[in-house]
């Protein structure tokens, strides 16, 4: 058995094998890996006992879920309207300077993928950025490249 | 100037909820879904059906199993009052559940958080784990889980809701049956909004007078607001319903106000010259909360584009009106405004959005239009030049 058949397995045992399970699962498998691999999905559907169609077009559904790989840190700049406003481009811009990747692209160390999101939800507090589960409102681009900075020392 | 606007607190007042809910439980079903039917509540999410009657559907029907779920799907671009709510009253949020619980005969409660609030799940955990000691105390038997989303604005929508929670695509179902009929897992579900049910716990408090007796015929009581874009004072207010959005403008503007979005992008464009007759309420435009303010300097095609990238983006294409209709919106404006298709396109782009009301199956694709036709209407020469 490979990890991730062993962590799928180990997540089925958490939340239970019913339809409802899927969901949690699927979130479990990109809270740990970041993204769900082939491998990943497939495991899911054998353990789930439906086909792996199923969970990939459920997966696939949702932006949170992502099916292609990303880095170990994703960064999500909120690009709805007033996030639009009050400058999220310049944020965008300083963190692709800085990571020397374009927006949807992730980093050859797999370590950041910089990503913009639809509203996260801080309309008063703009721009906002979201690294992970992690929330940044009124970020200027300075501010966003030293939150990137302090990533970076961390091994 | 006499100031209008009327702050309320009676979603951040802290109460002590646990002898609120001993007076409560000990009434019957029928006397707890009187008093909030008596009180005019309607529903906070933005649709304001009435939520007595929504108890009332949901505890008349048969059933062995009922659920009810809070909402927390709060994905609608300029809302952010569900975020501030869990995070400083949680605990009002638990004890609203449970008295609807207790009205609809329910004794299951499911809070979908969406997935960008993630950073909340530690302390609901906490709050949630203190509340059910507190149930056991008071003898009540009710259970509250948490199911987090996954970045998807439909599922906000009840039904999409429920068959994101069965772990399927976020794709709303077909109405009726409704979800007090059949909602989470077929079963009887009444699903309400995070403030609604803070609203619930303060007319089970003060009964429904106080409540009532705030607001207009239409739109009783008072709401919490979402006010972000060009003001001064970005930031949540609770404020009683029925105000003008002249007297809104003028406790919030800059002093530049060109128009205000009002119910987020799913909602209306008001200019300026409207201000006066408009009135925030459901006698006039409803909103979620959701109110962005915005001045001289900004583009309205620009804000447009903005909108219509999102429903496009959003749109979870199941059906056809919605999925091709944001597309053409969109390509639409653009043509227009580069020239490649006259001005009078926006007249066909208008009749498009019609339909798109008239035949997309859930409250999407029926109301990405309502920017679009507001704006189109009121601010015409921006978009074409």
């Amino acid at each position: 058995m490979t990890n991730i058949e062993e962590f799928v397995k180990k997540q089925a045992e958490v939340h239970g094998k019913s339809r409802e399970s899927l969901m949690p699962i699927l979130q479990a498998v990109v809270q740990s890996e970041r993204f769900l691999s082939e491998e990943a999905m497939v495991a899911i559907a054998t353990e789930l006992d439906i086909s792996t169609a199923d969970v990939f077009g459920t997966a696939s559904f949702y932006t949170f879920l992502d099916t292609v790989p990303r880095g170990r840190n994703i960064i999500r700049v909120c690009k709805t309207i007033t996030c639009h406003m009050k400058g999220k481009d310049a944020v965008i811009g300083a963190l692709e300077d800085t990571l020397k990747i374009k927006l949807g692209e992730t980093t050859s160390d797999r370590r950041f993928s910089l990503l913009q999101a639809n509203c996260l939800g801080w309309c008063h507090k703009g721009p906002v950025m979201l690294i992970n589960d992690e929330v940044y409102p009124e970020v200027t681009p300075q501010s966003a490249v030293e939150v990137i900075q302090e990533y970076l020392k961390q091994k | 100037m006499e100031n209008k606007i009327k702050k309320v607190d009676l979603i951040f007042e802290k109460i002590d909820y646990v002898e609120i809910l001993d007076r409560t439980f000990k009434r019957t079903q029928d006397e707890i879904i009187l008093d909030i039917i008596d009180s005019g509540l309607r529903g906070r999410g933005g649709a304001g059906f009435p939520t007595g009657l929504k108890w009332k559907f949901a505890k008349n029907e048969e059933s062995d199993q009922k659920y009810v779920i809070c909402n927390a799907d709060e994905g609608e671009p300029g809302t952010f009052k569900d975020r501030e709510i869990l995070t400083q009253v949680p605990e009002k949020v638990l004890a609203g559940m449970a008295i609807c619980g207790k009205a609809t005969g329910a004794n299951e409660g499911y809070i979908y958080l969406r997935g960008e609030y993630n950073f909340l799940l530690p302390s609901l955990y906490k709050v949630i784990e203190e509340f059910h000691a507190r149930l056991k105390e008071l003898n009540f038997d009710f259970t509250i889980r948490i199911k987090s989303g996954s970045g998807a604005y439909v599922c906000g929508e009840e039904t999409a809701l429920m068959e994101s929670m069965e772990g399927k695509r976020g794709e709303p179902r077909n109405k009726p049956p409704f979800p007090t009929t059949a909602g989470y897992l077929g079963k009887p579900t009444s699903i309400n909004n995070v403030e609604t049910l803070v609203f619930a716990l303060m007319i089970a408090k003060e009964g429904p007078s106080q409540f009532k007796e705030m607001g207009t015929f239409d739109s009783r009581g008072s709401k919490v607001f979402s006010v972000s874009g060009d003001t001064p004072k970005a930031g949540i207010y609770e404020l009683e319903l029925g105000m003008s959005l002249e007297d809104f403008v003028n406790e919030f503007g800059d002093g530049d106000t060109k128009a205000v979005q009002i119910g987020g992008a799913s909602g209306y464009c008001v200019a300026r010259k409207h201000f006066k007759e408009t009135v925030i309420g459901f006698e006039g435009i409803p909103t979620g909360g959701s109110m962005m303010l915005f001045n001289s300097t900004r583009s309205m095609y620009n804000i447009l584009t903005d909108y219509l990238e999102f429903f496009e983006e959003e749109s979870c294409g199941q059906c056809s009106p919605c999925r091709v209709g944001c597309q053409q919106l969109l390509k639409g404006i653009e043509a227009v405004k580069k020239g490649i298709k006259p001005p009078a396109y926006l007249d066909d782009l208008q009749k498009l959005s019609e339909t798109m009301k008239l035949a997309s199956k859930c409250g999407l694709g029926q109301s990405a239009p309502n920017p679009f036709n507001s704006i189109i209407n009121n601010f015409r020469e921006e978009i074409i030049y």
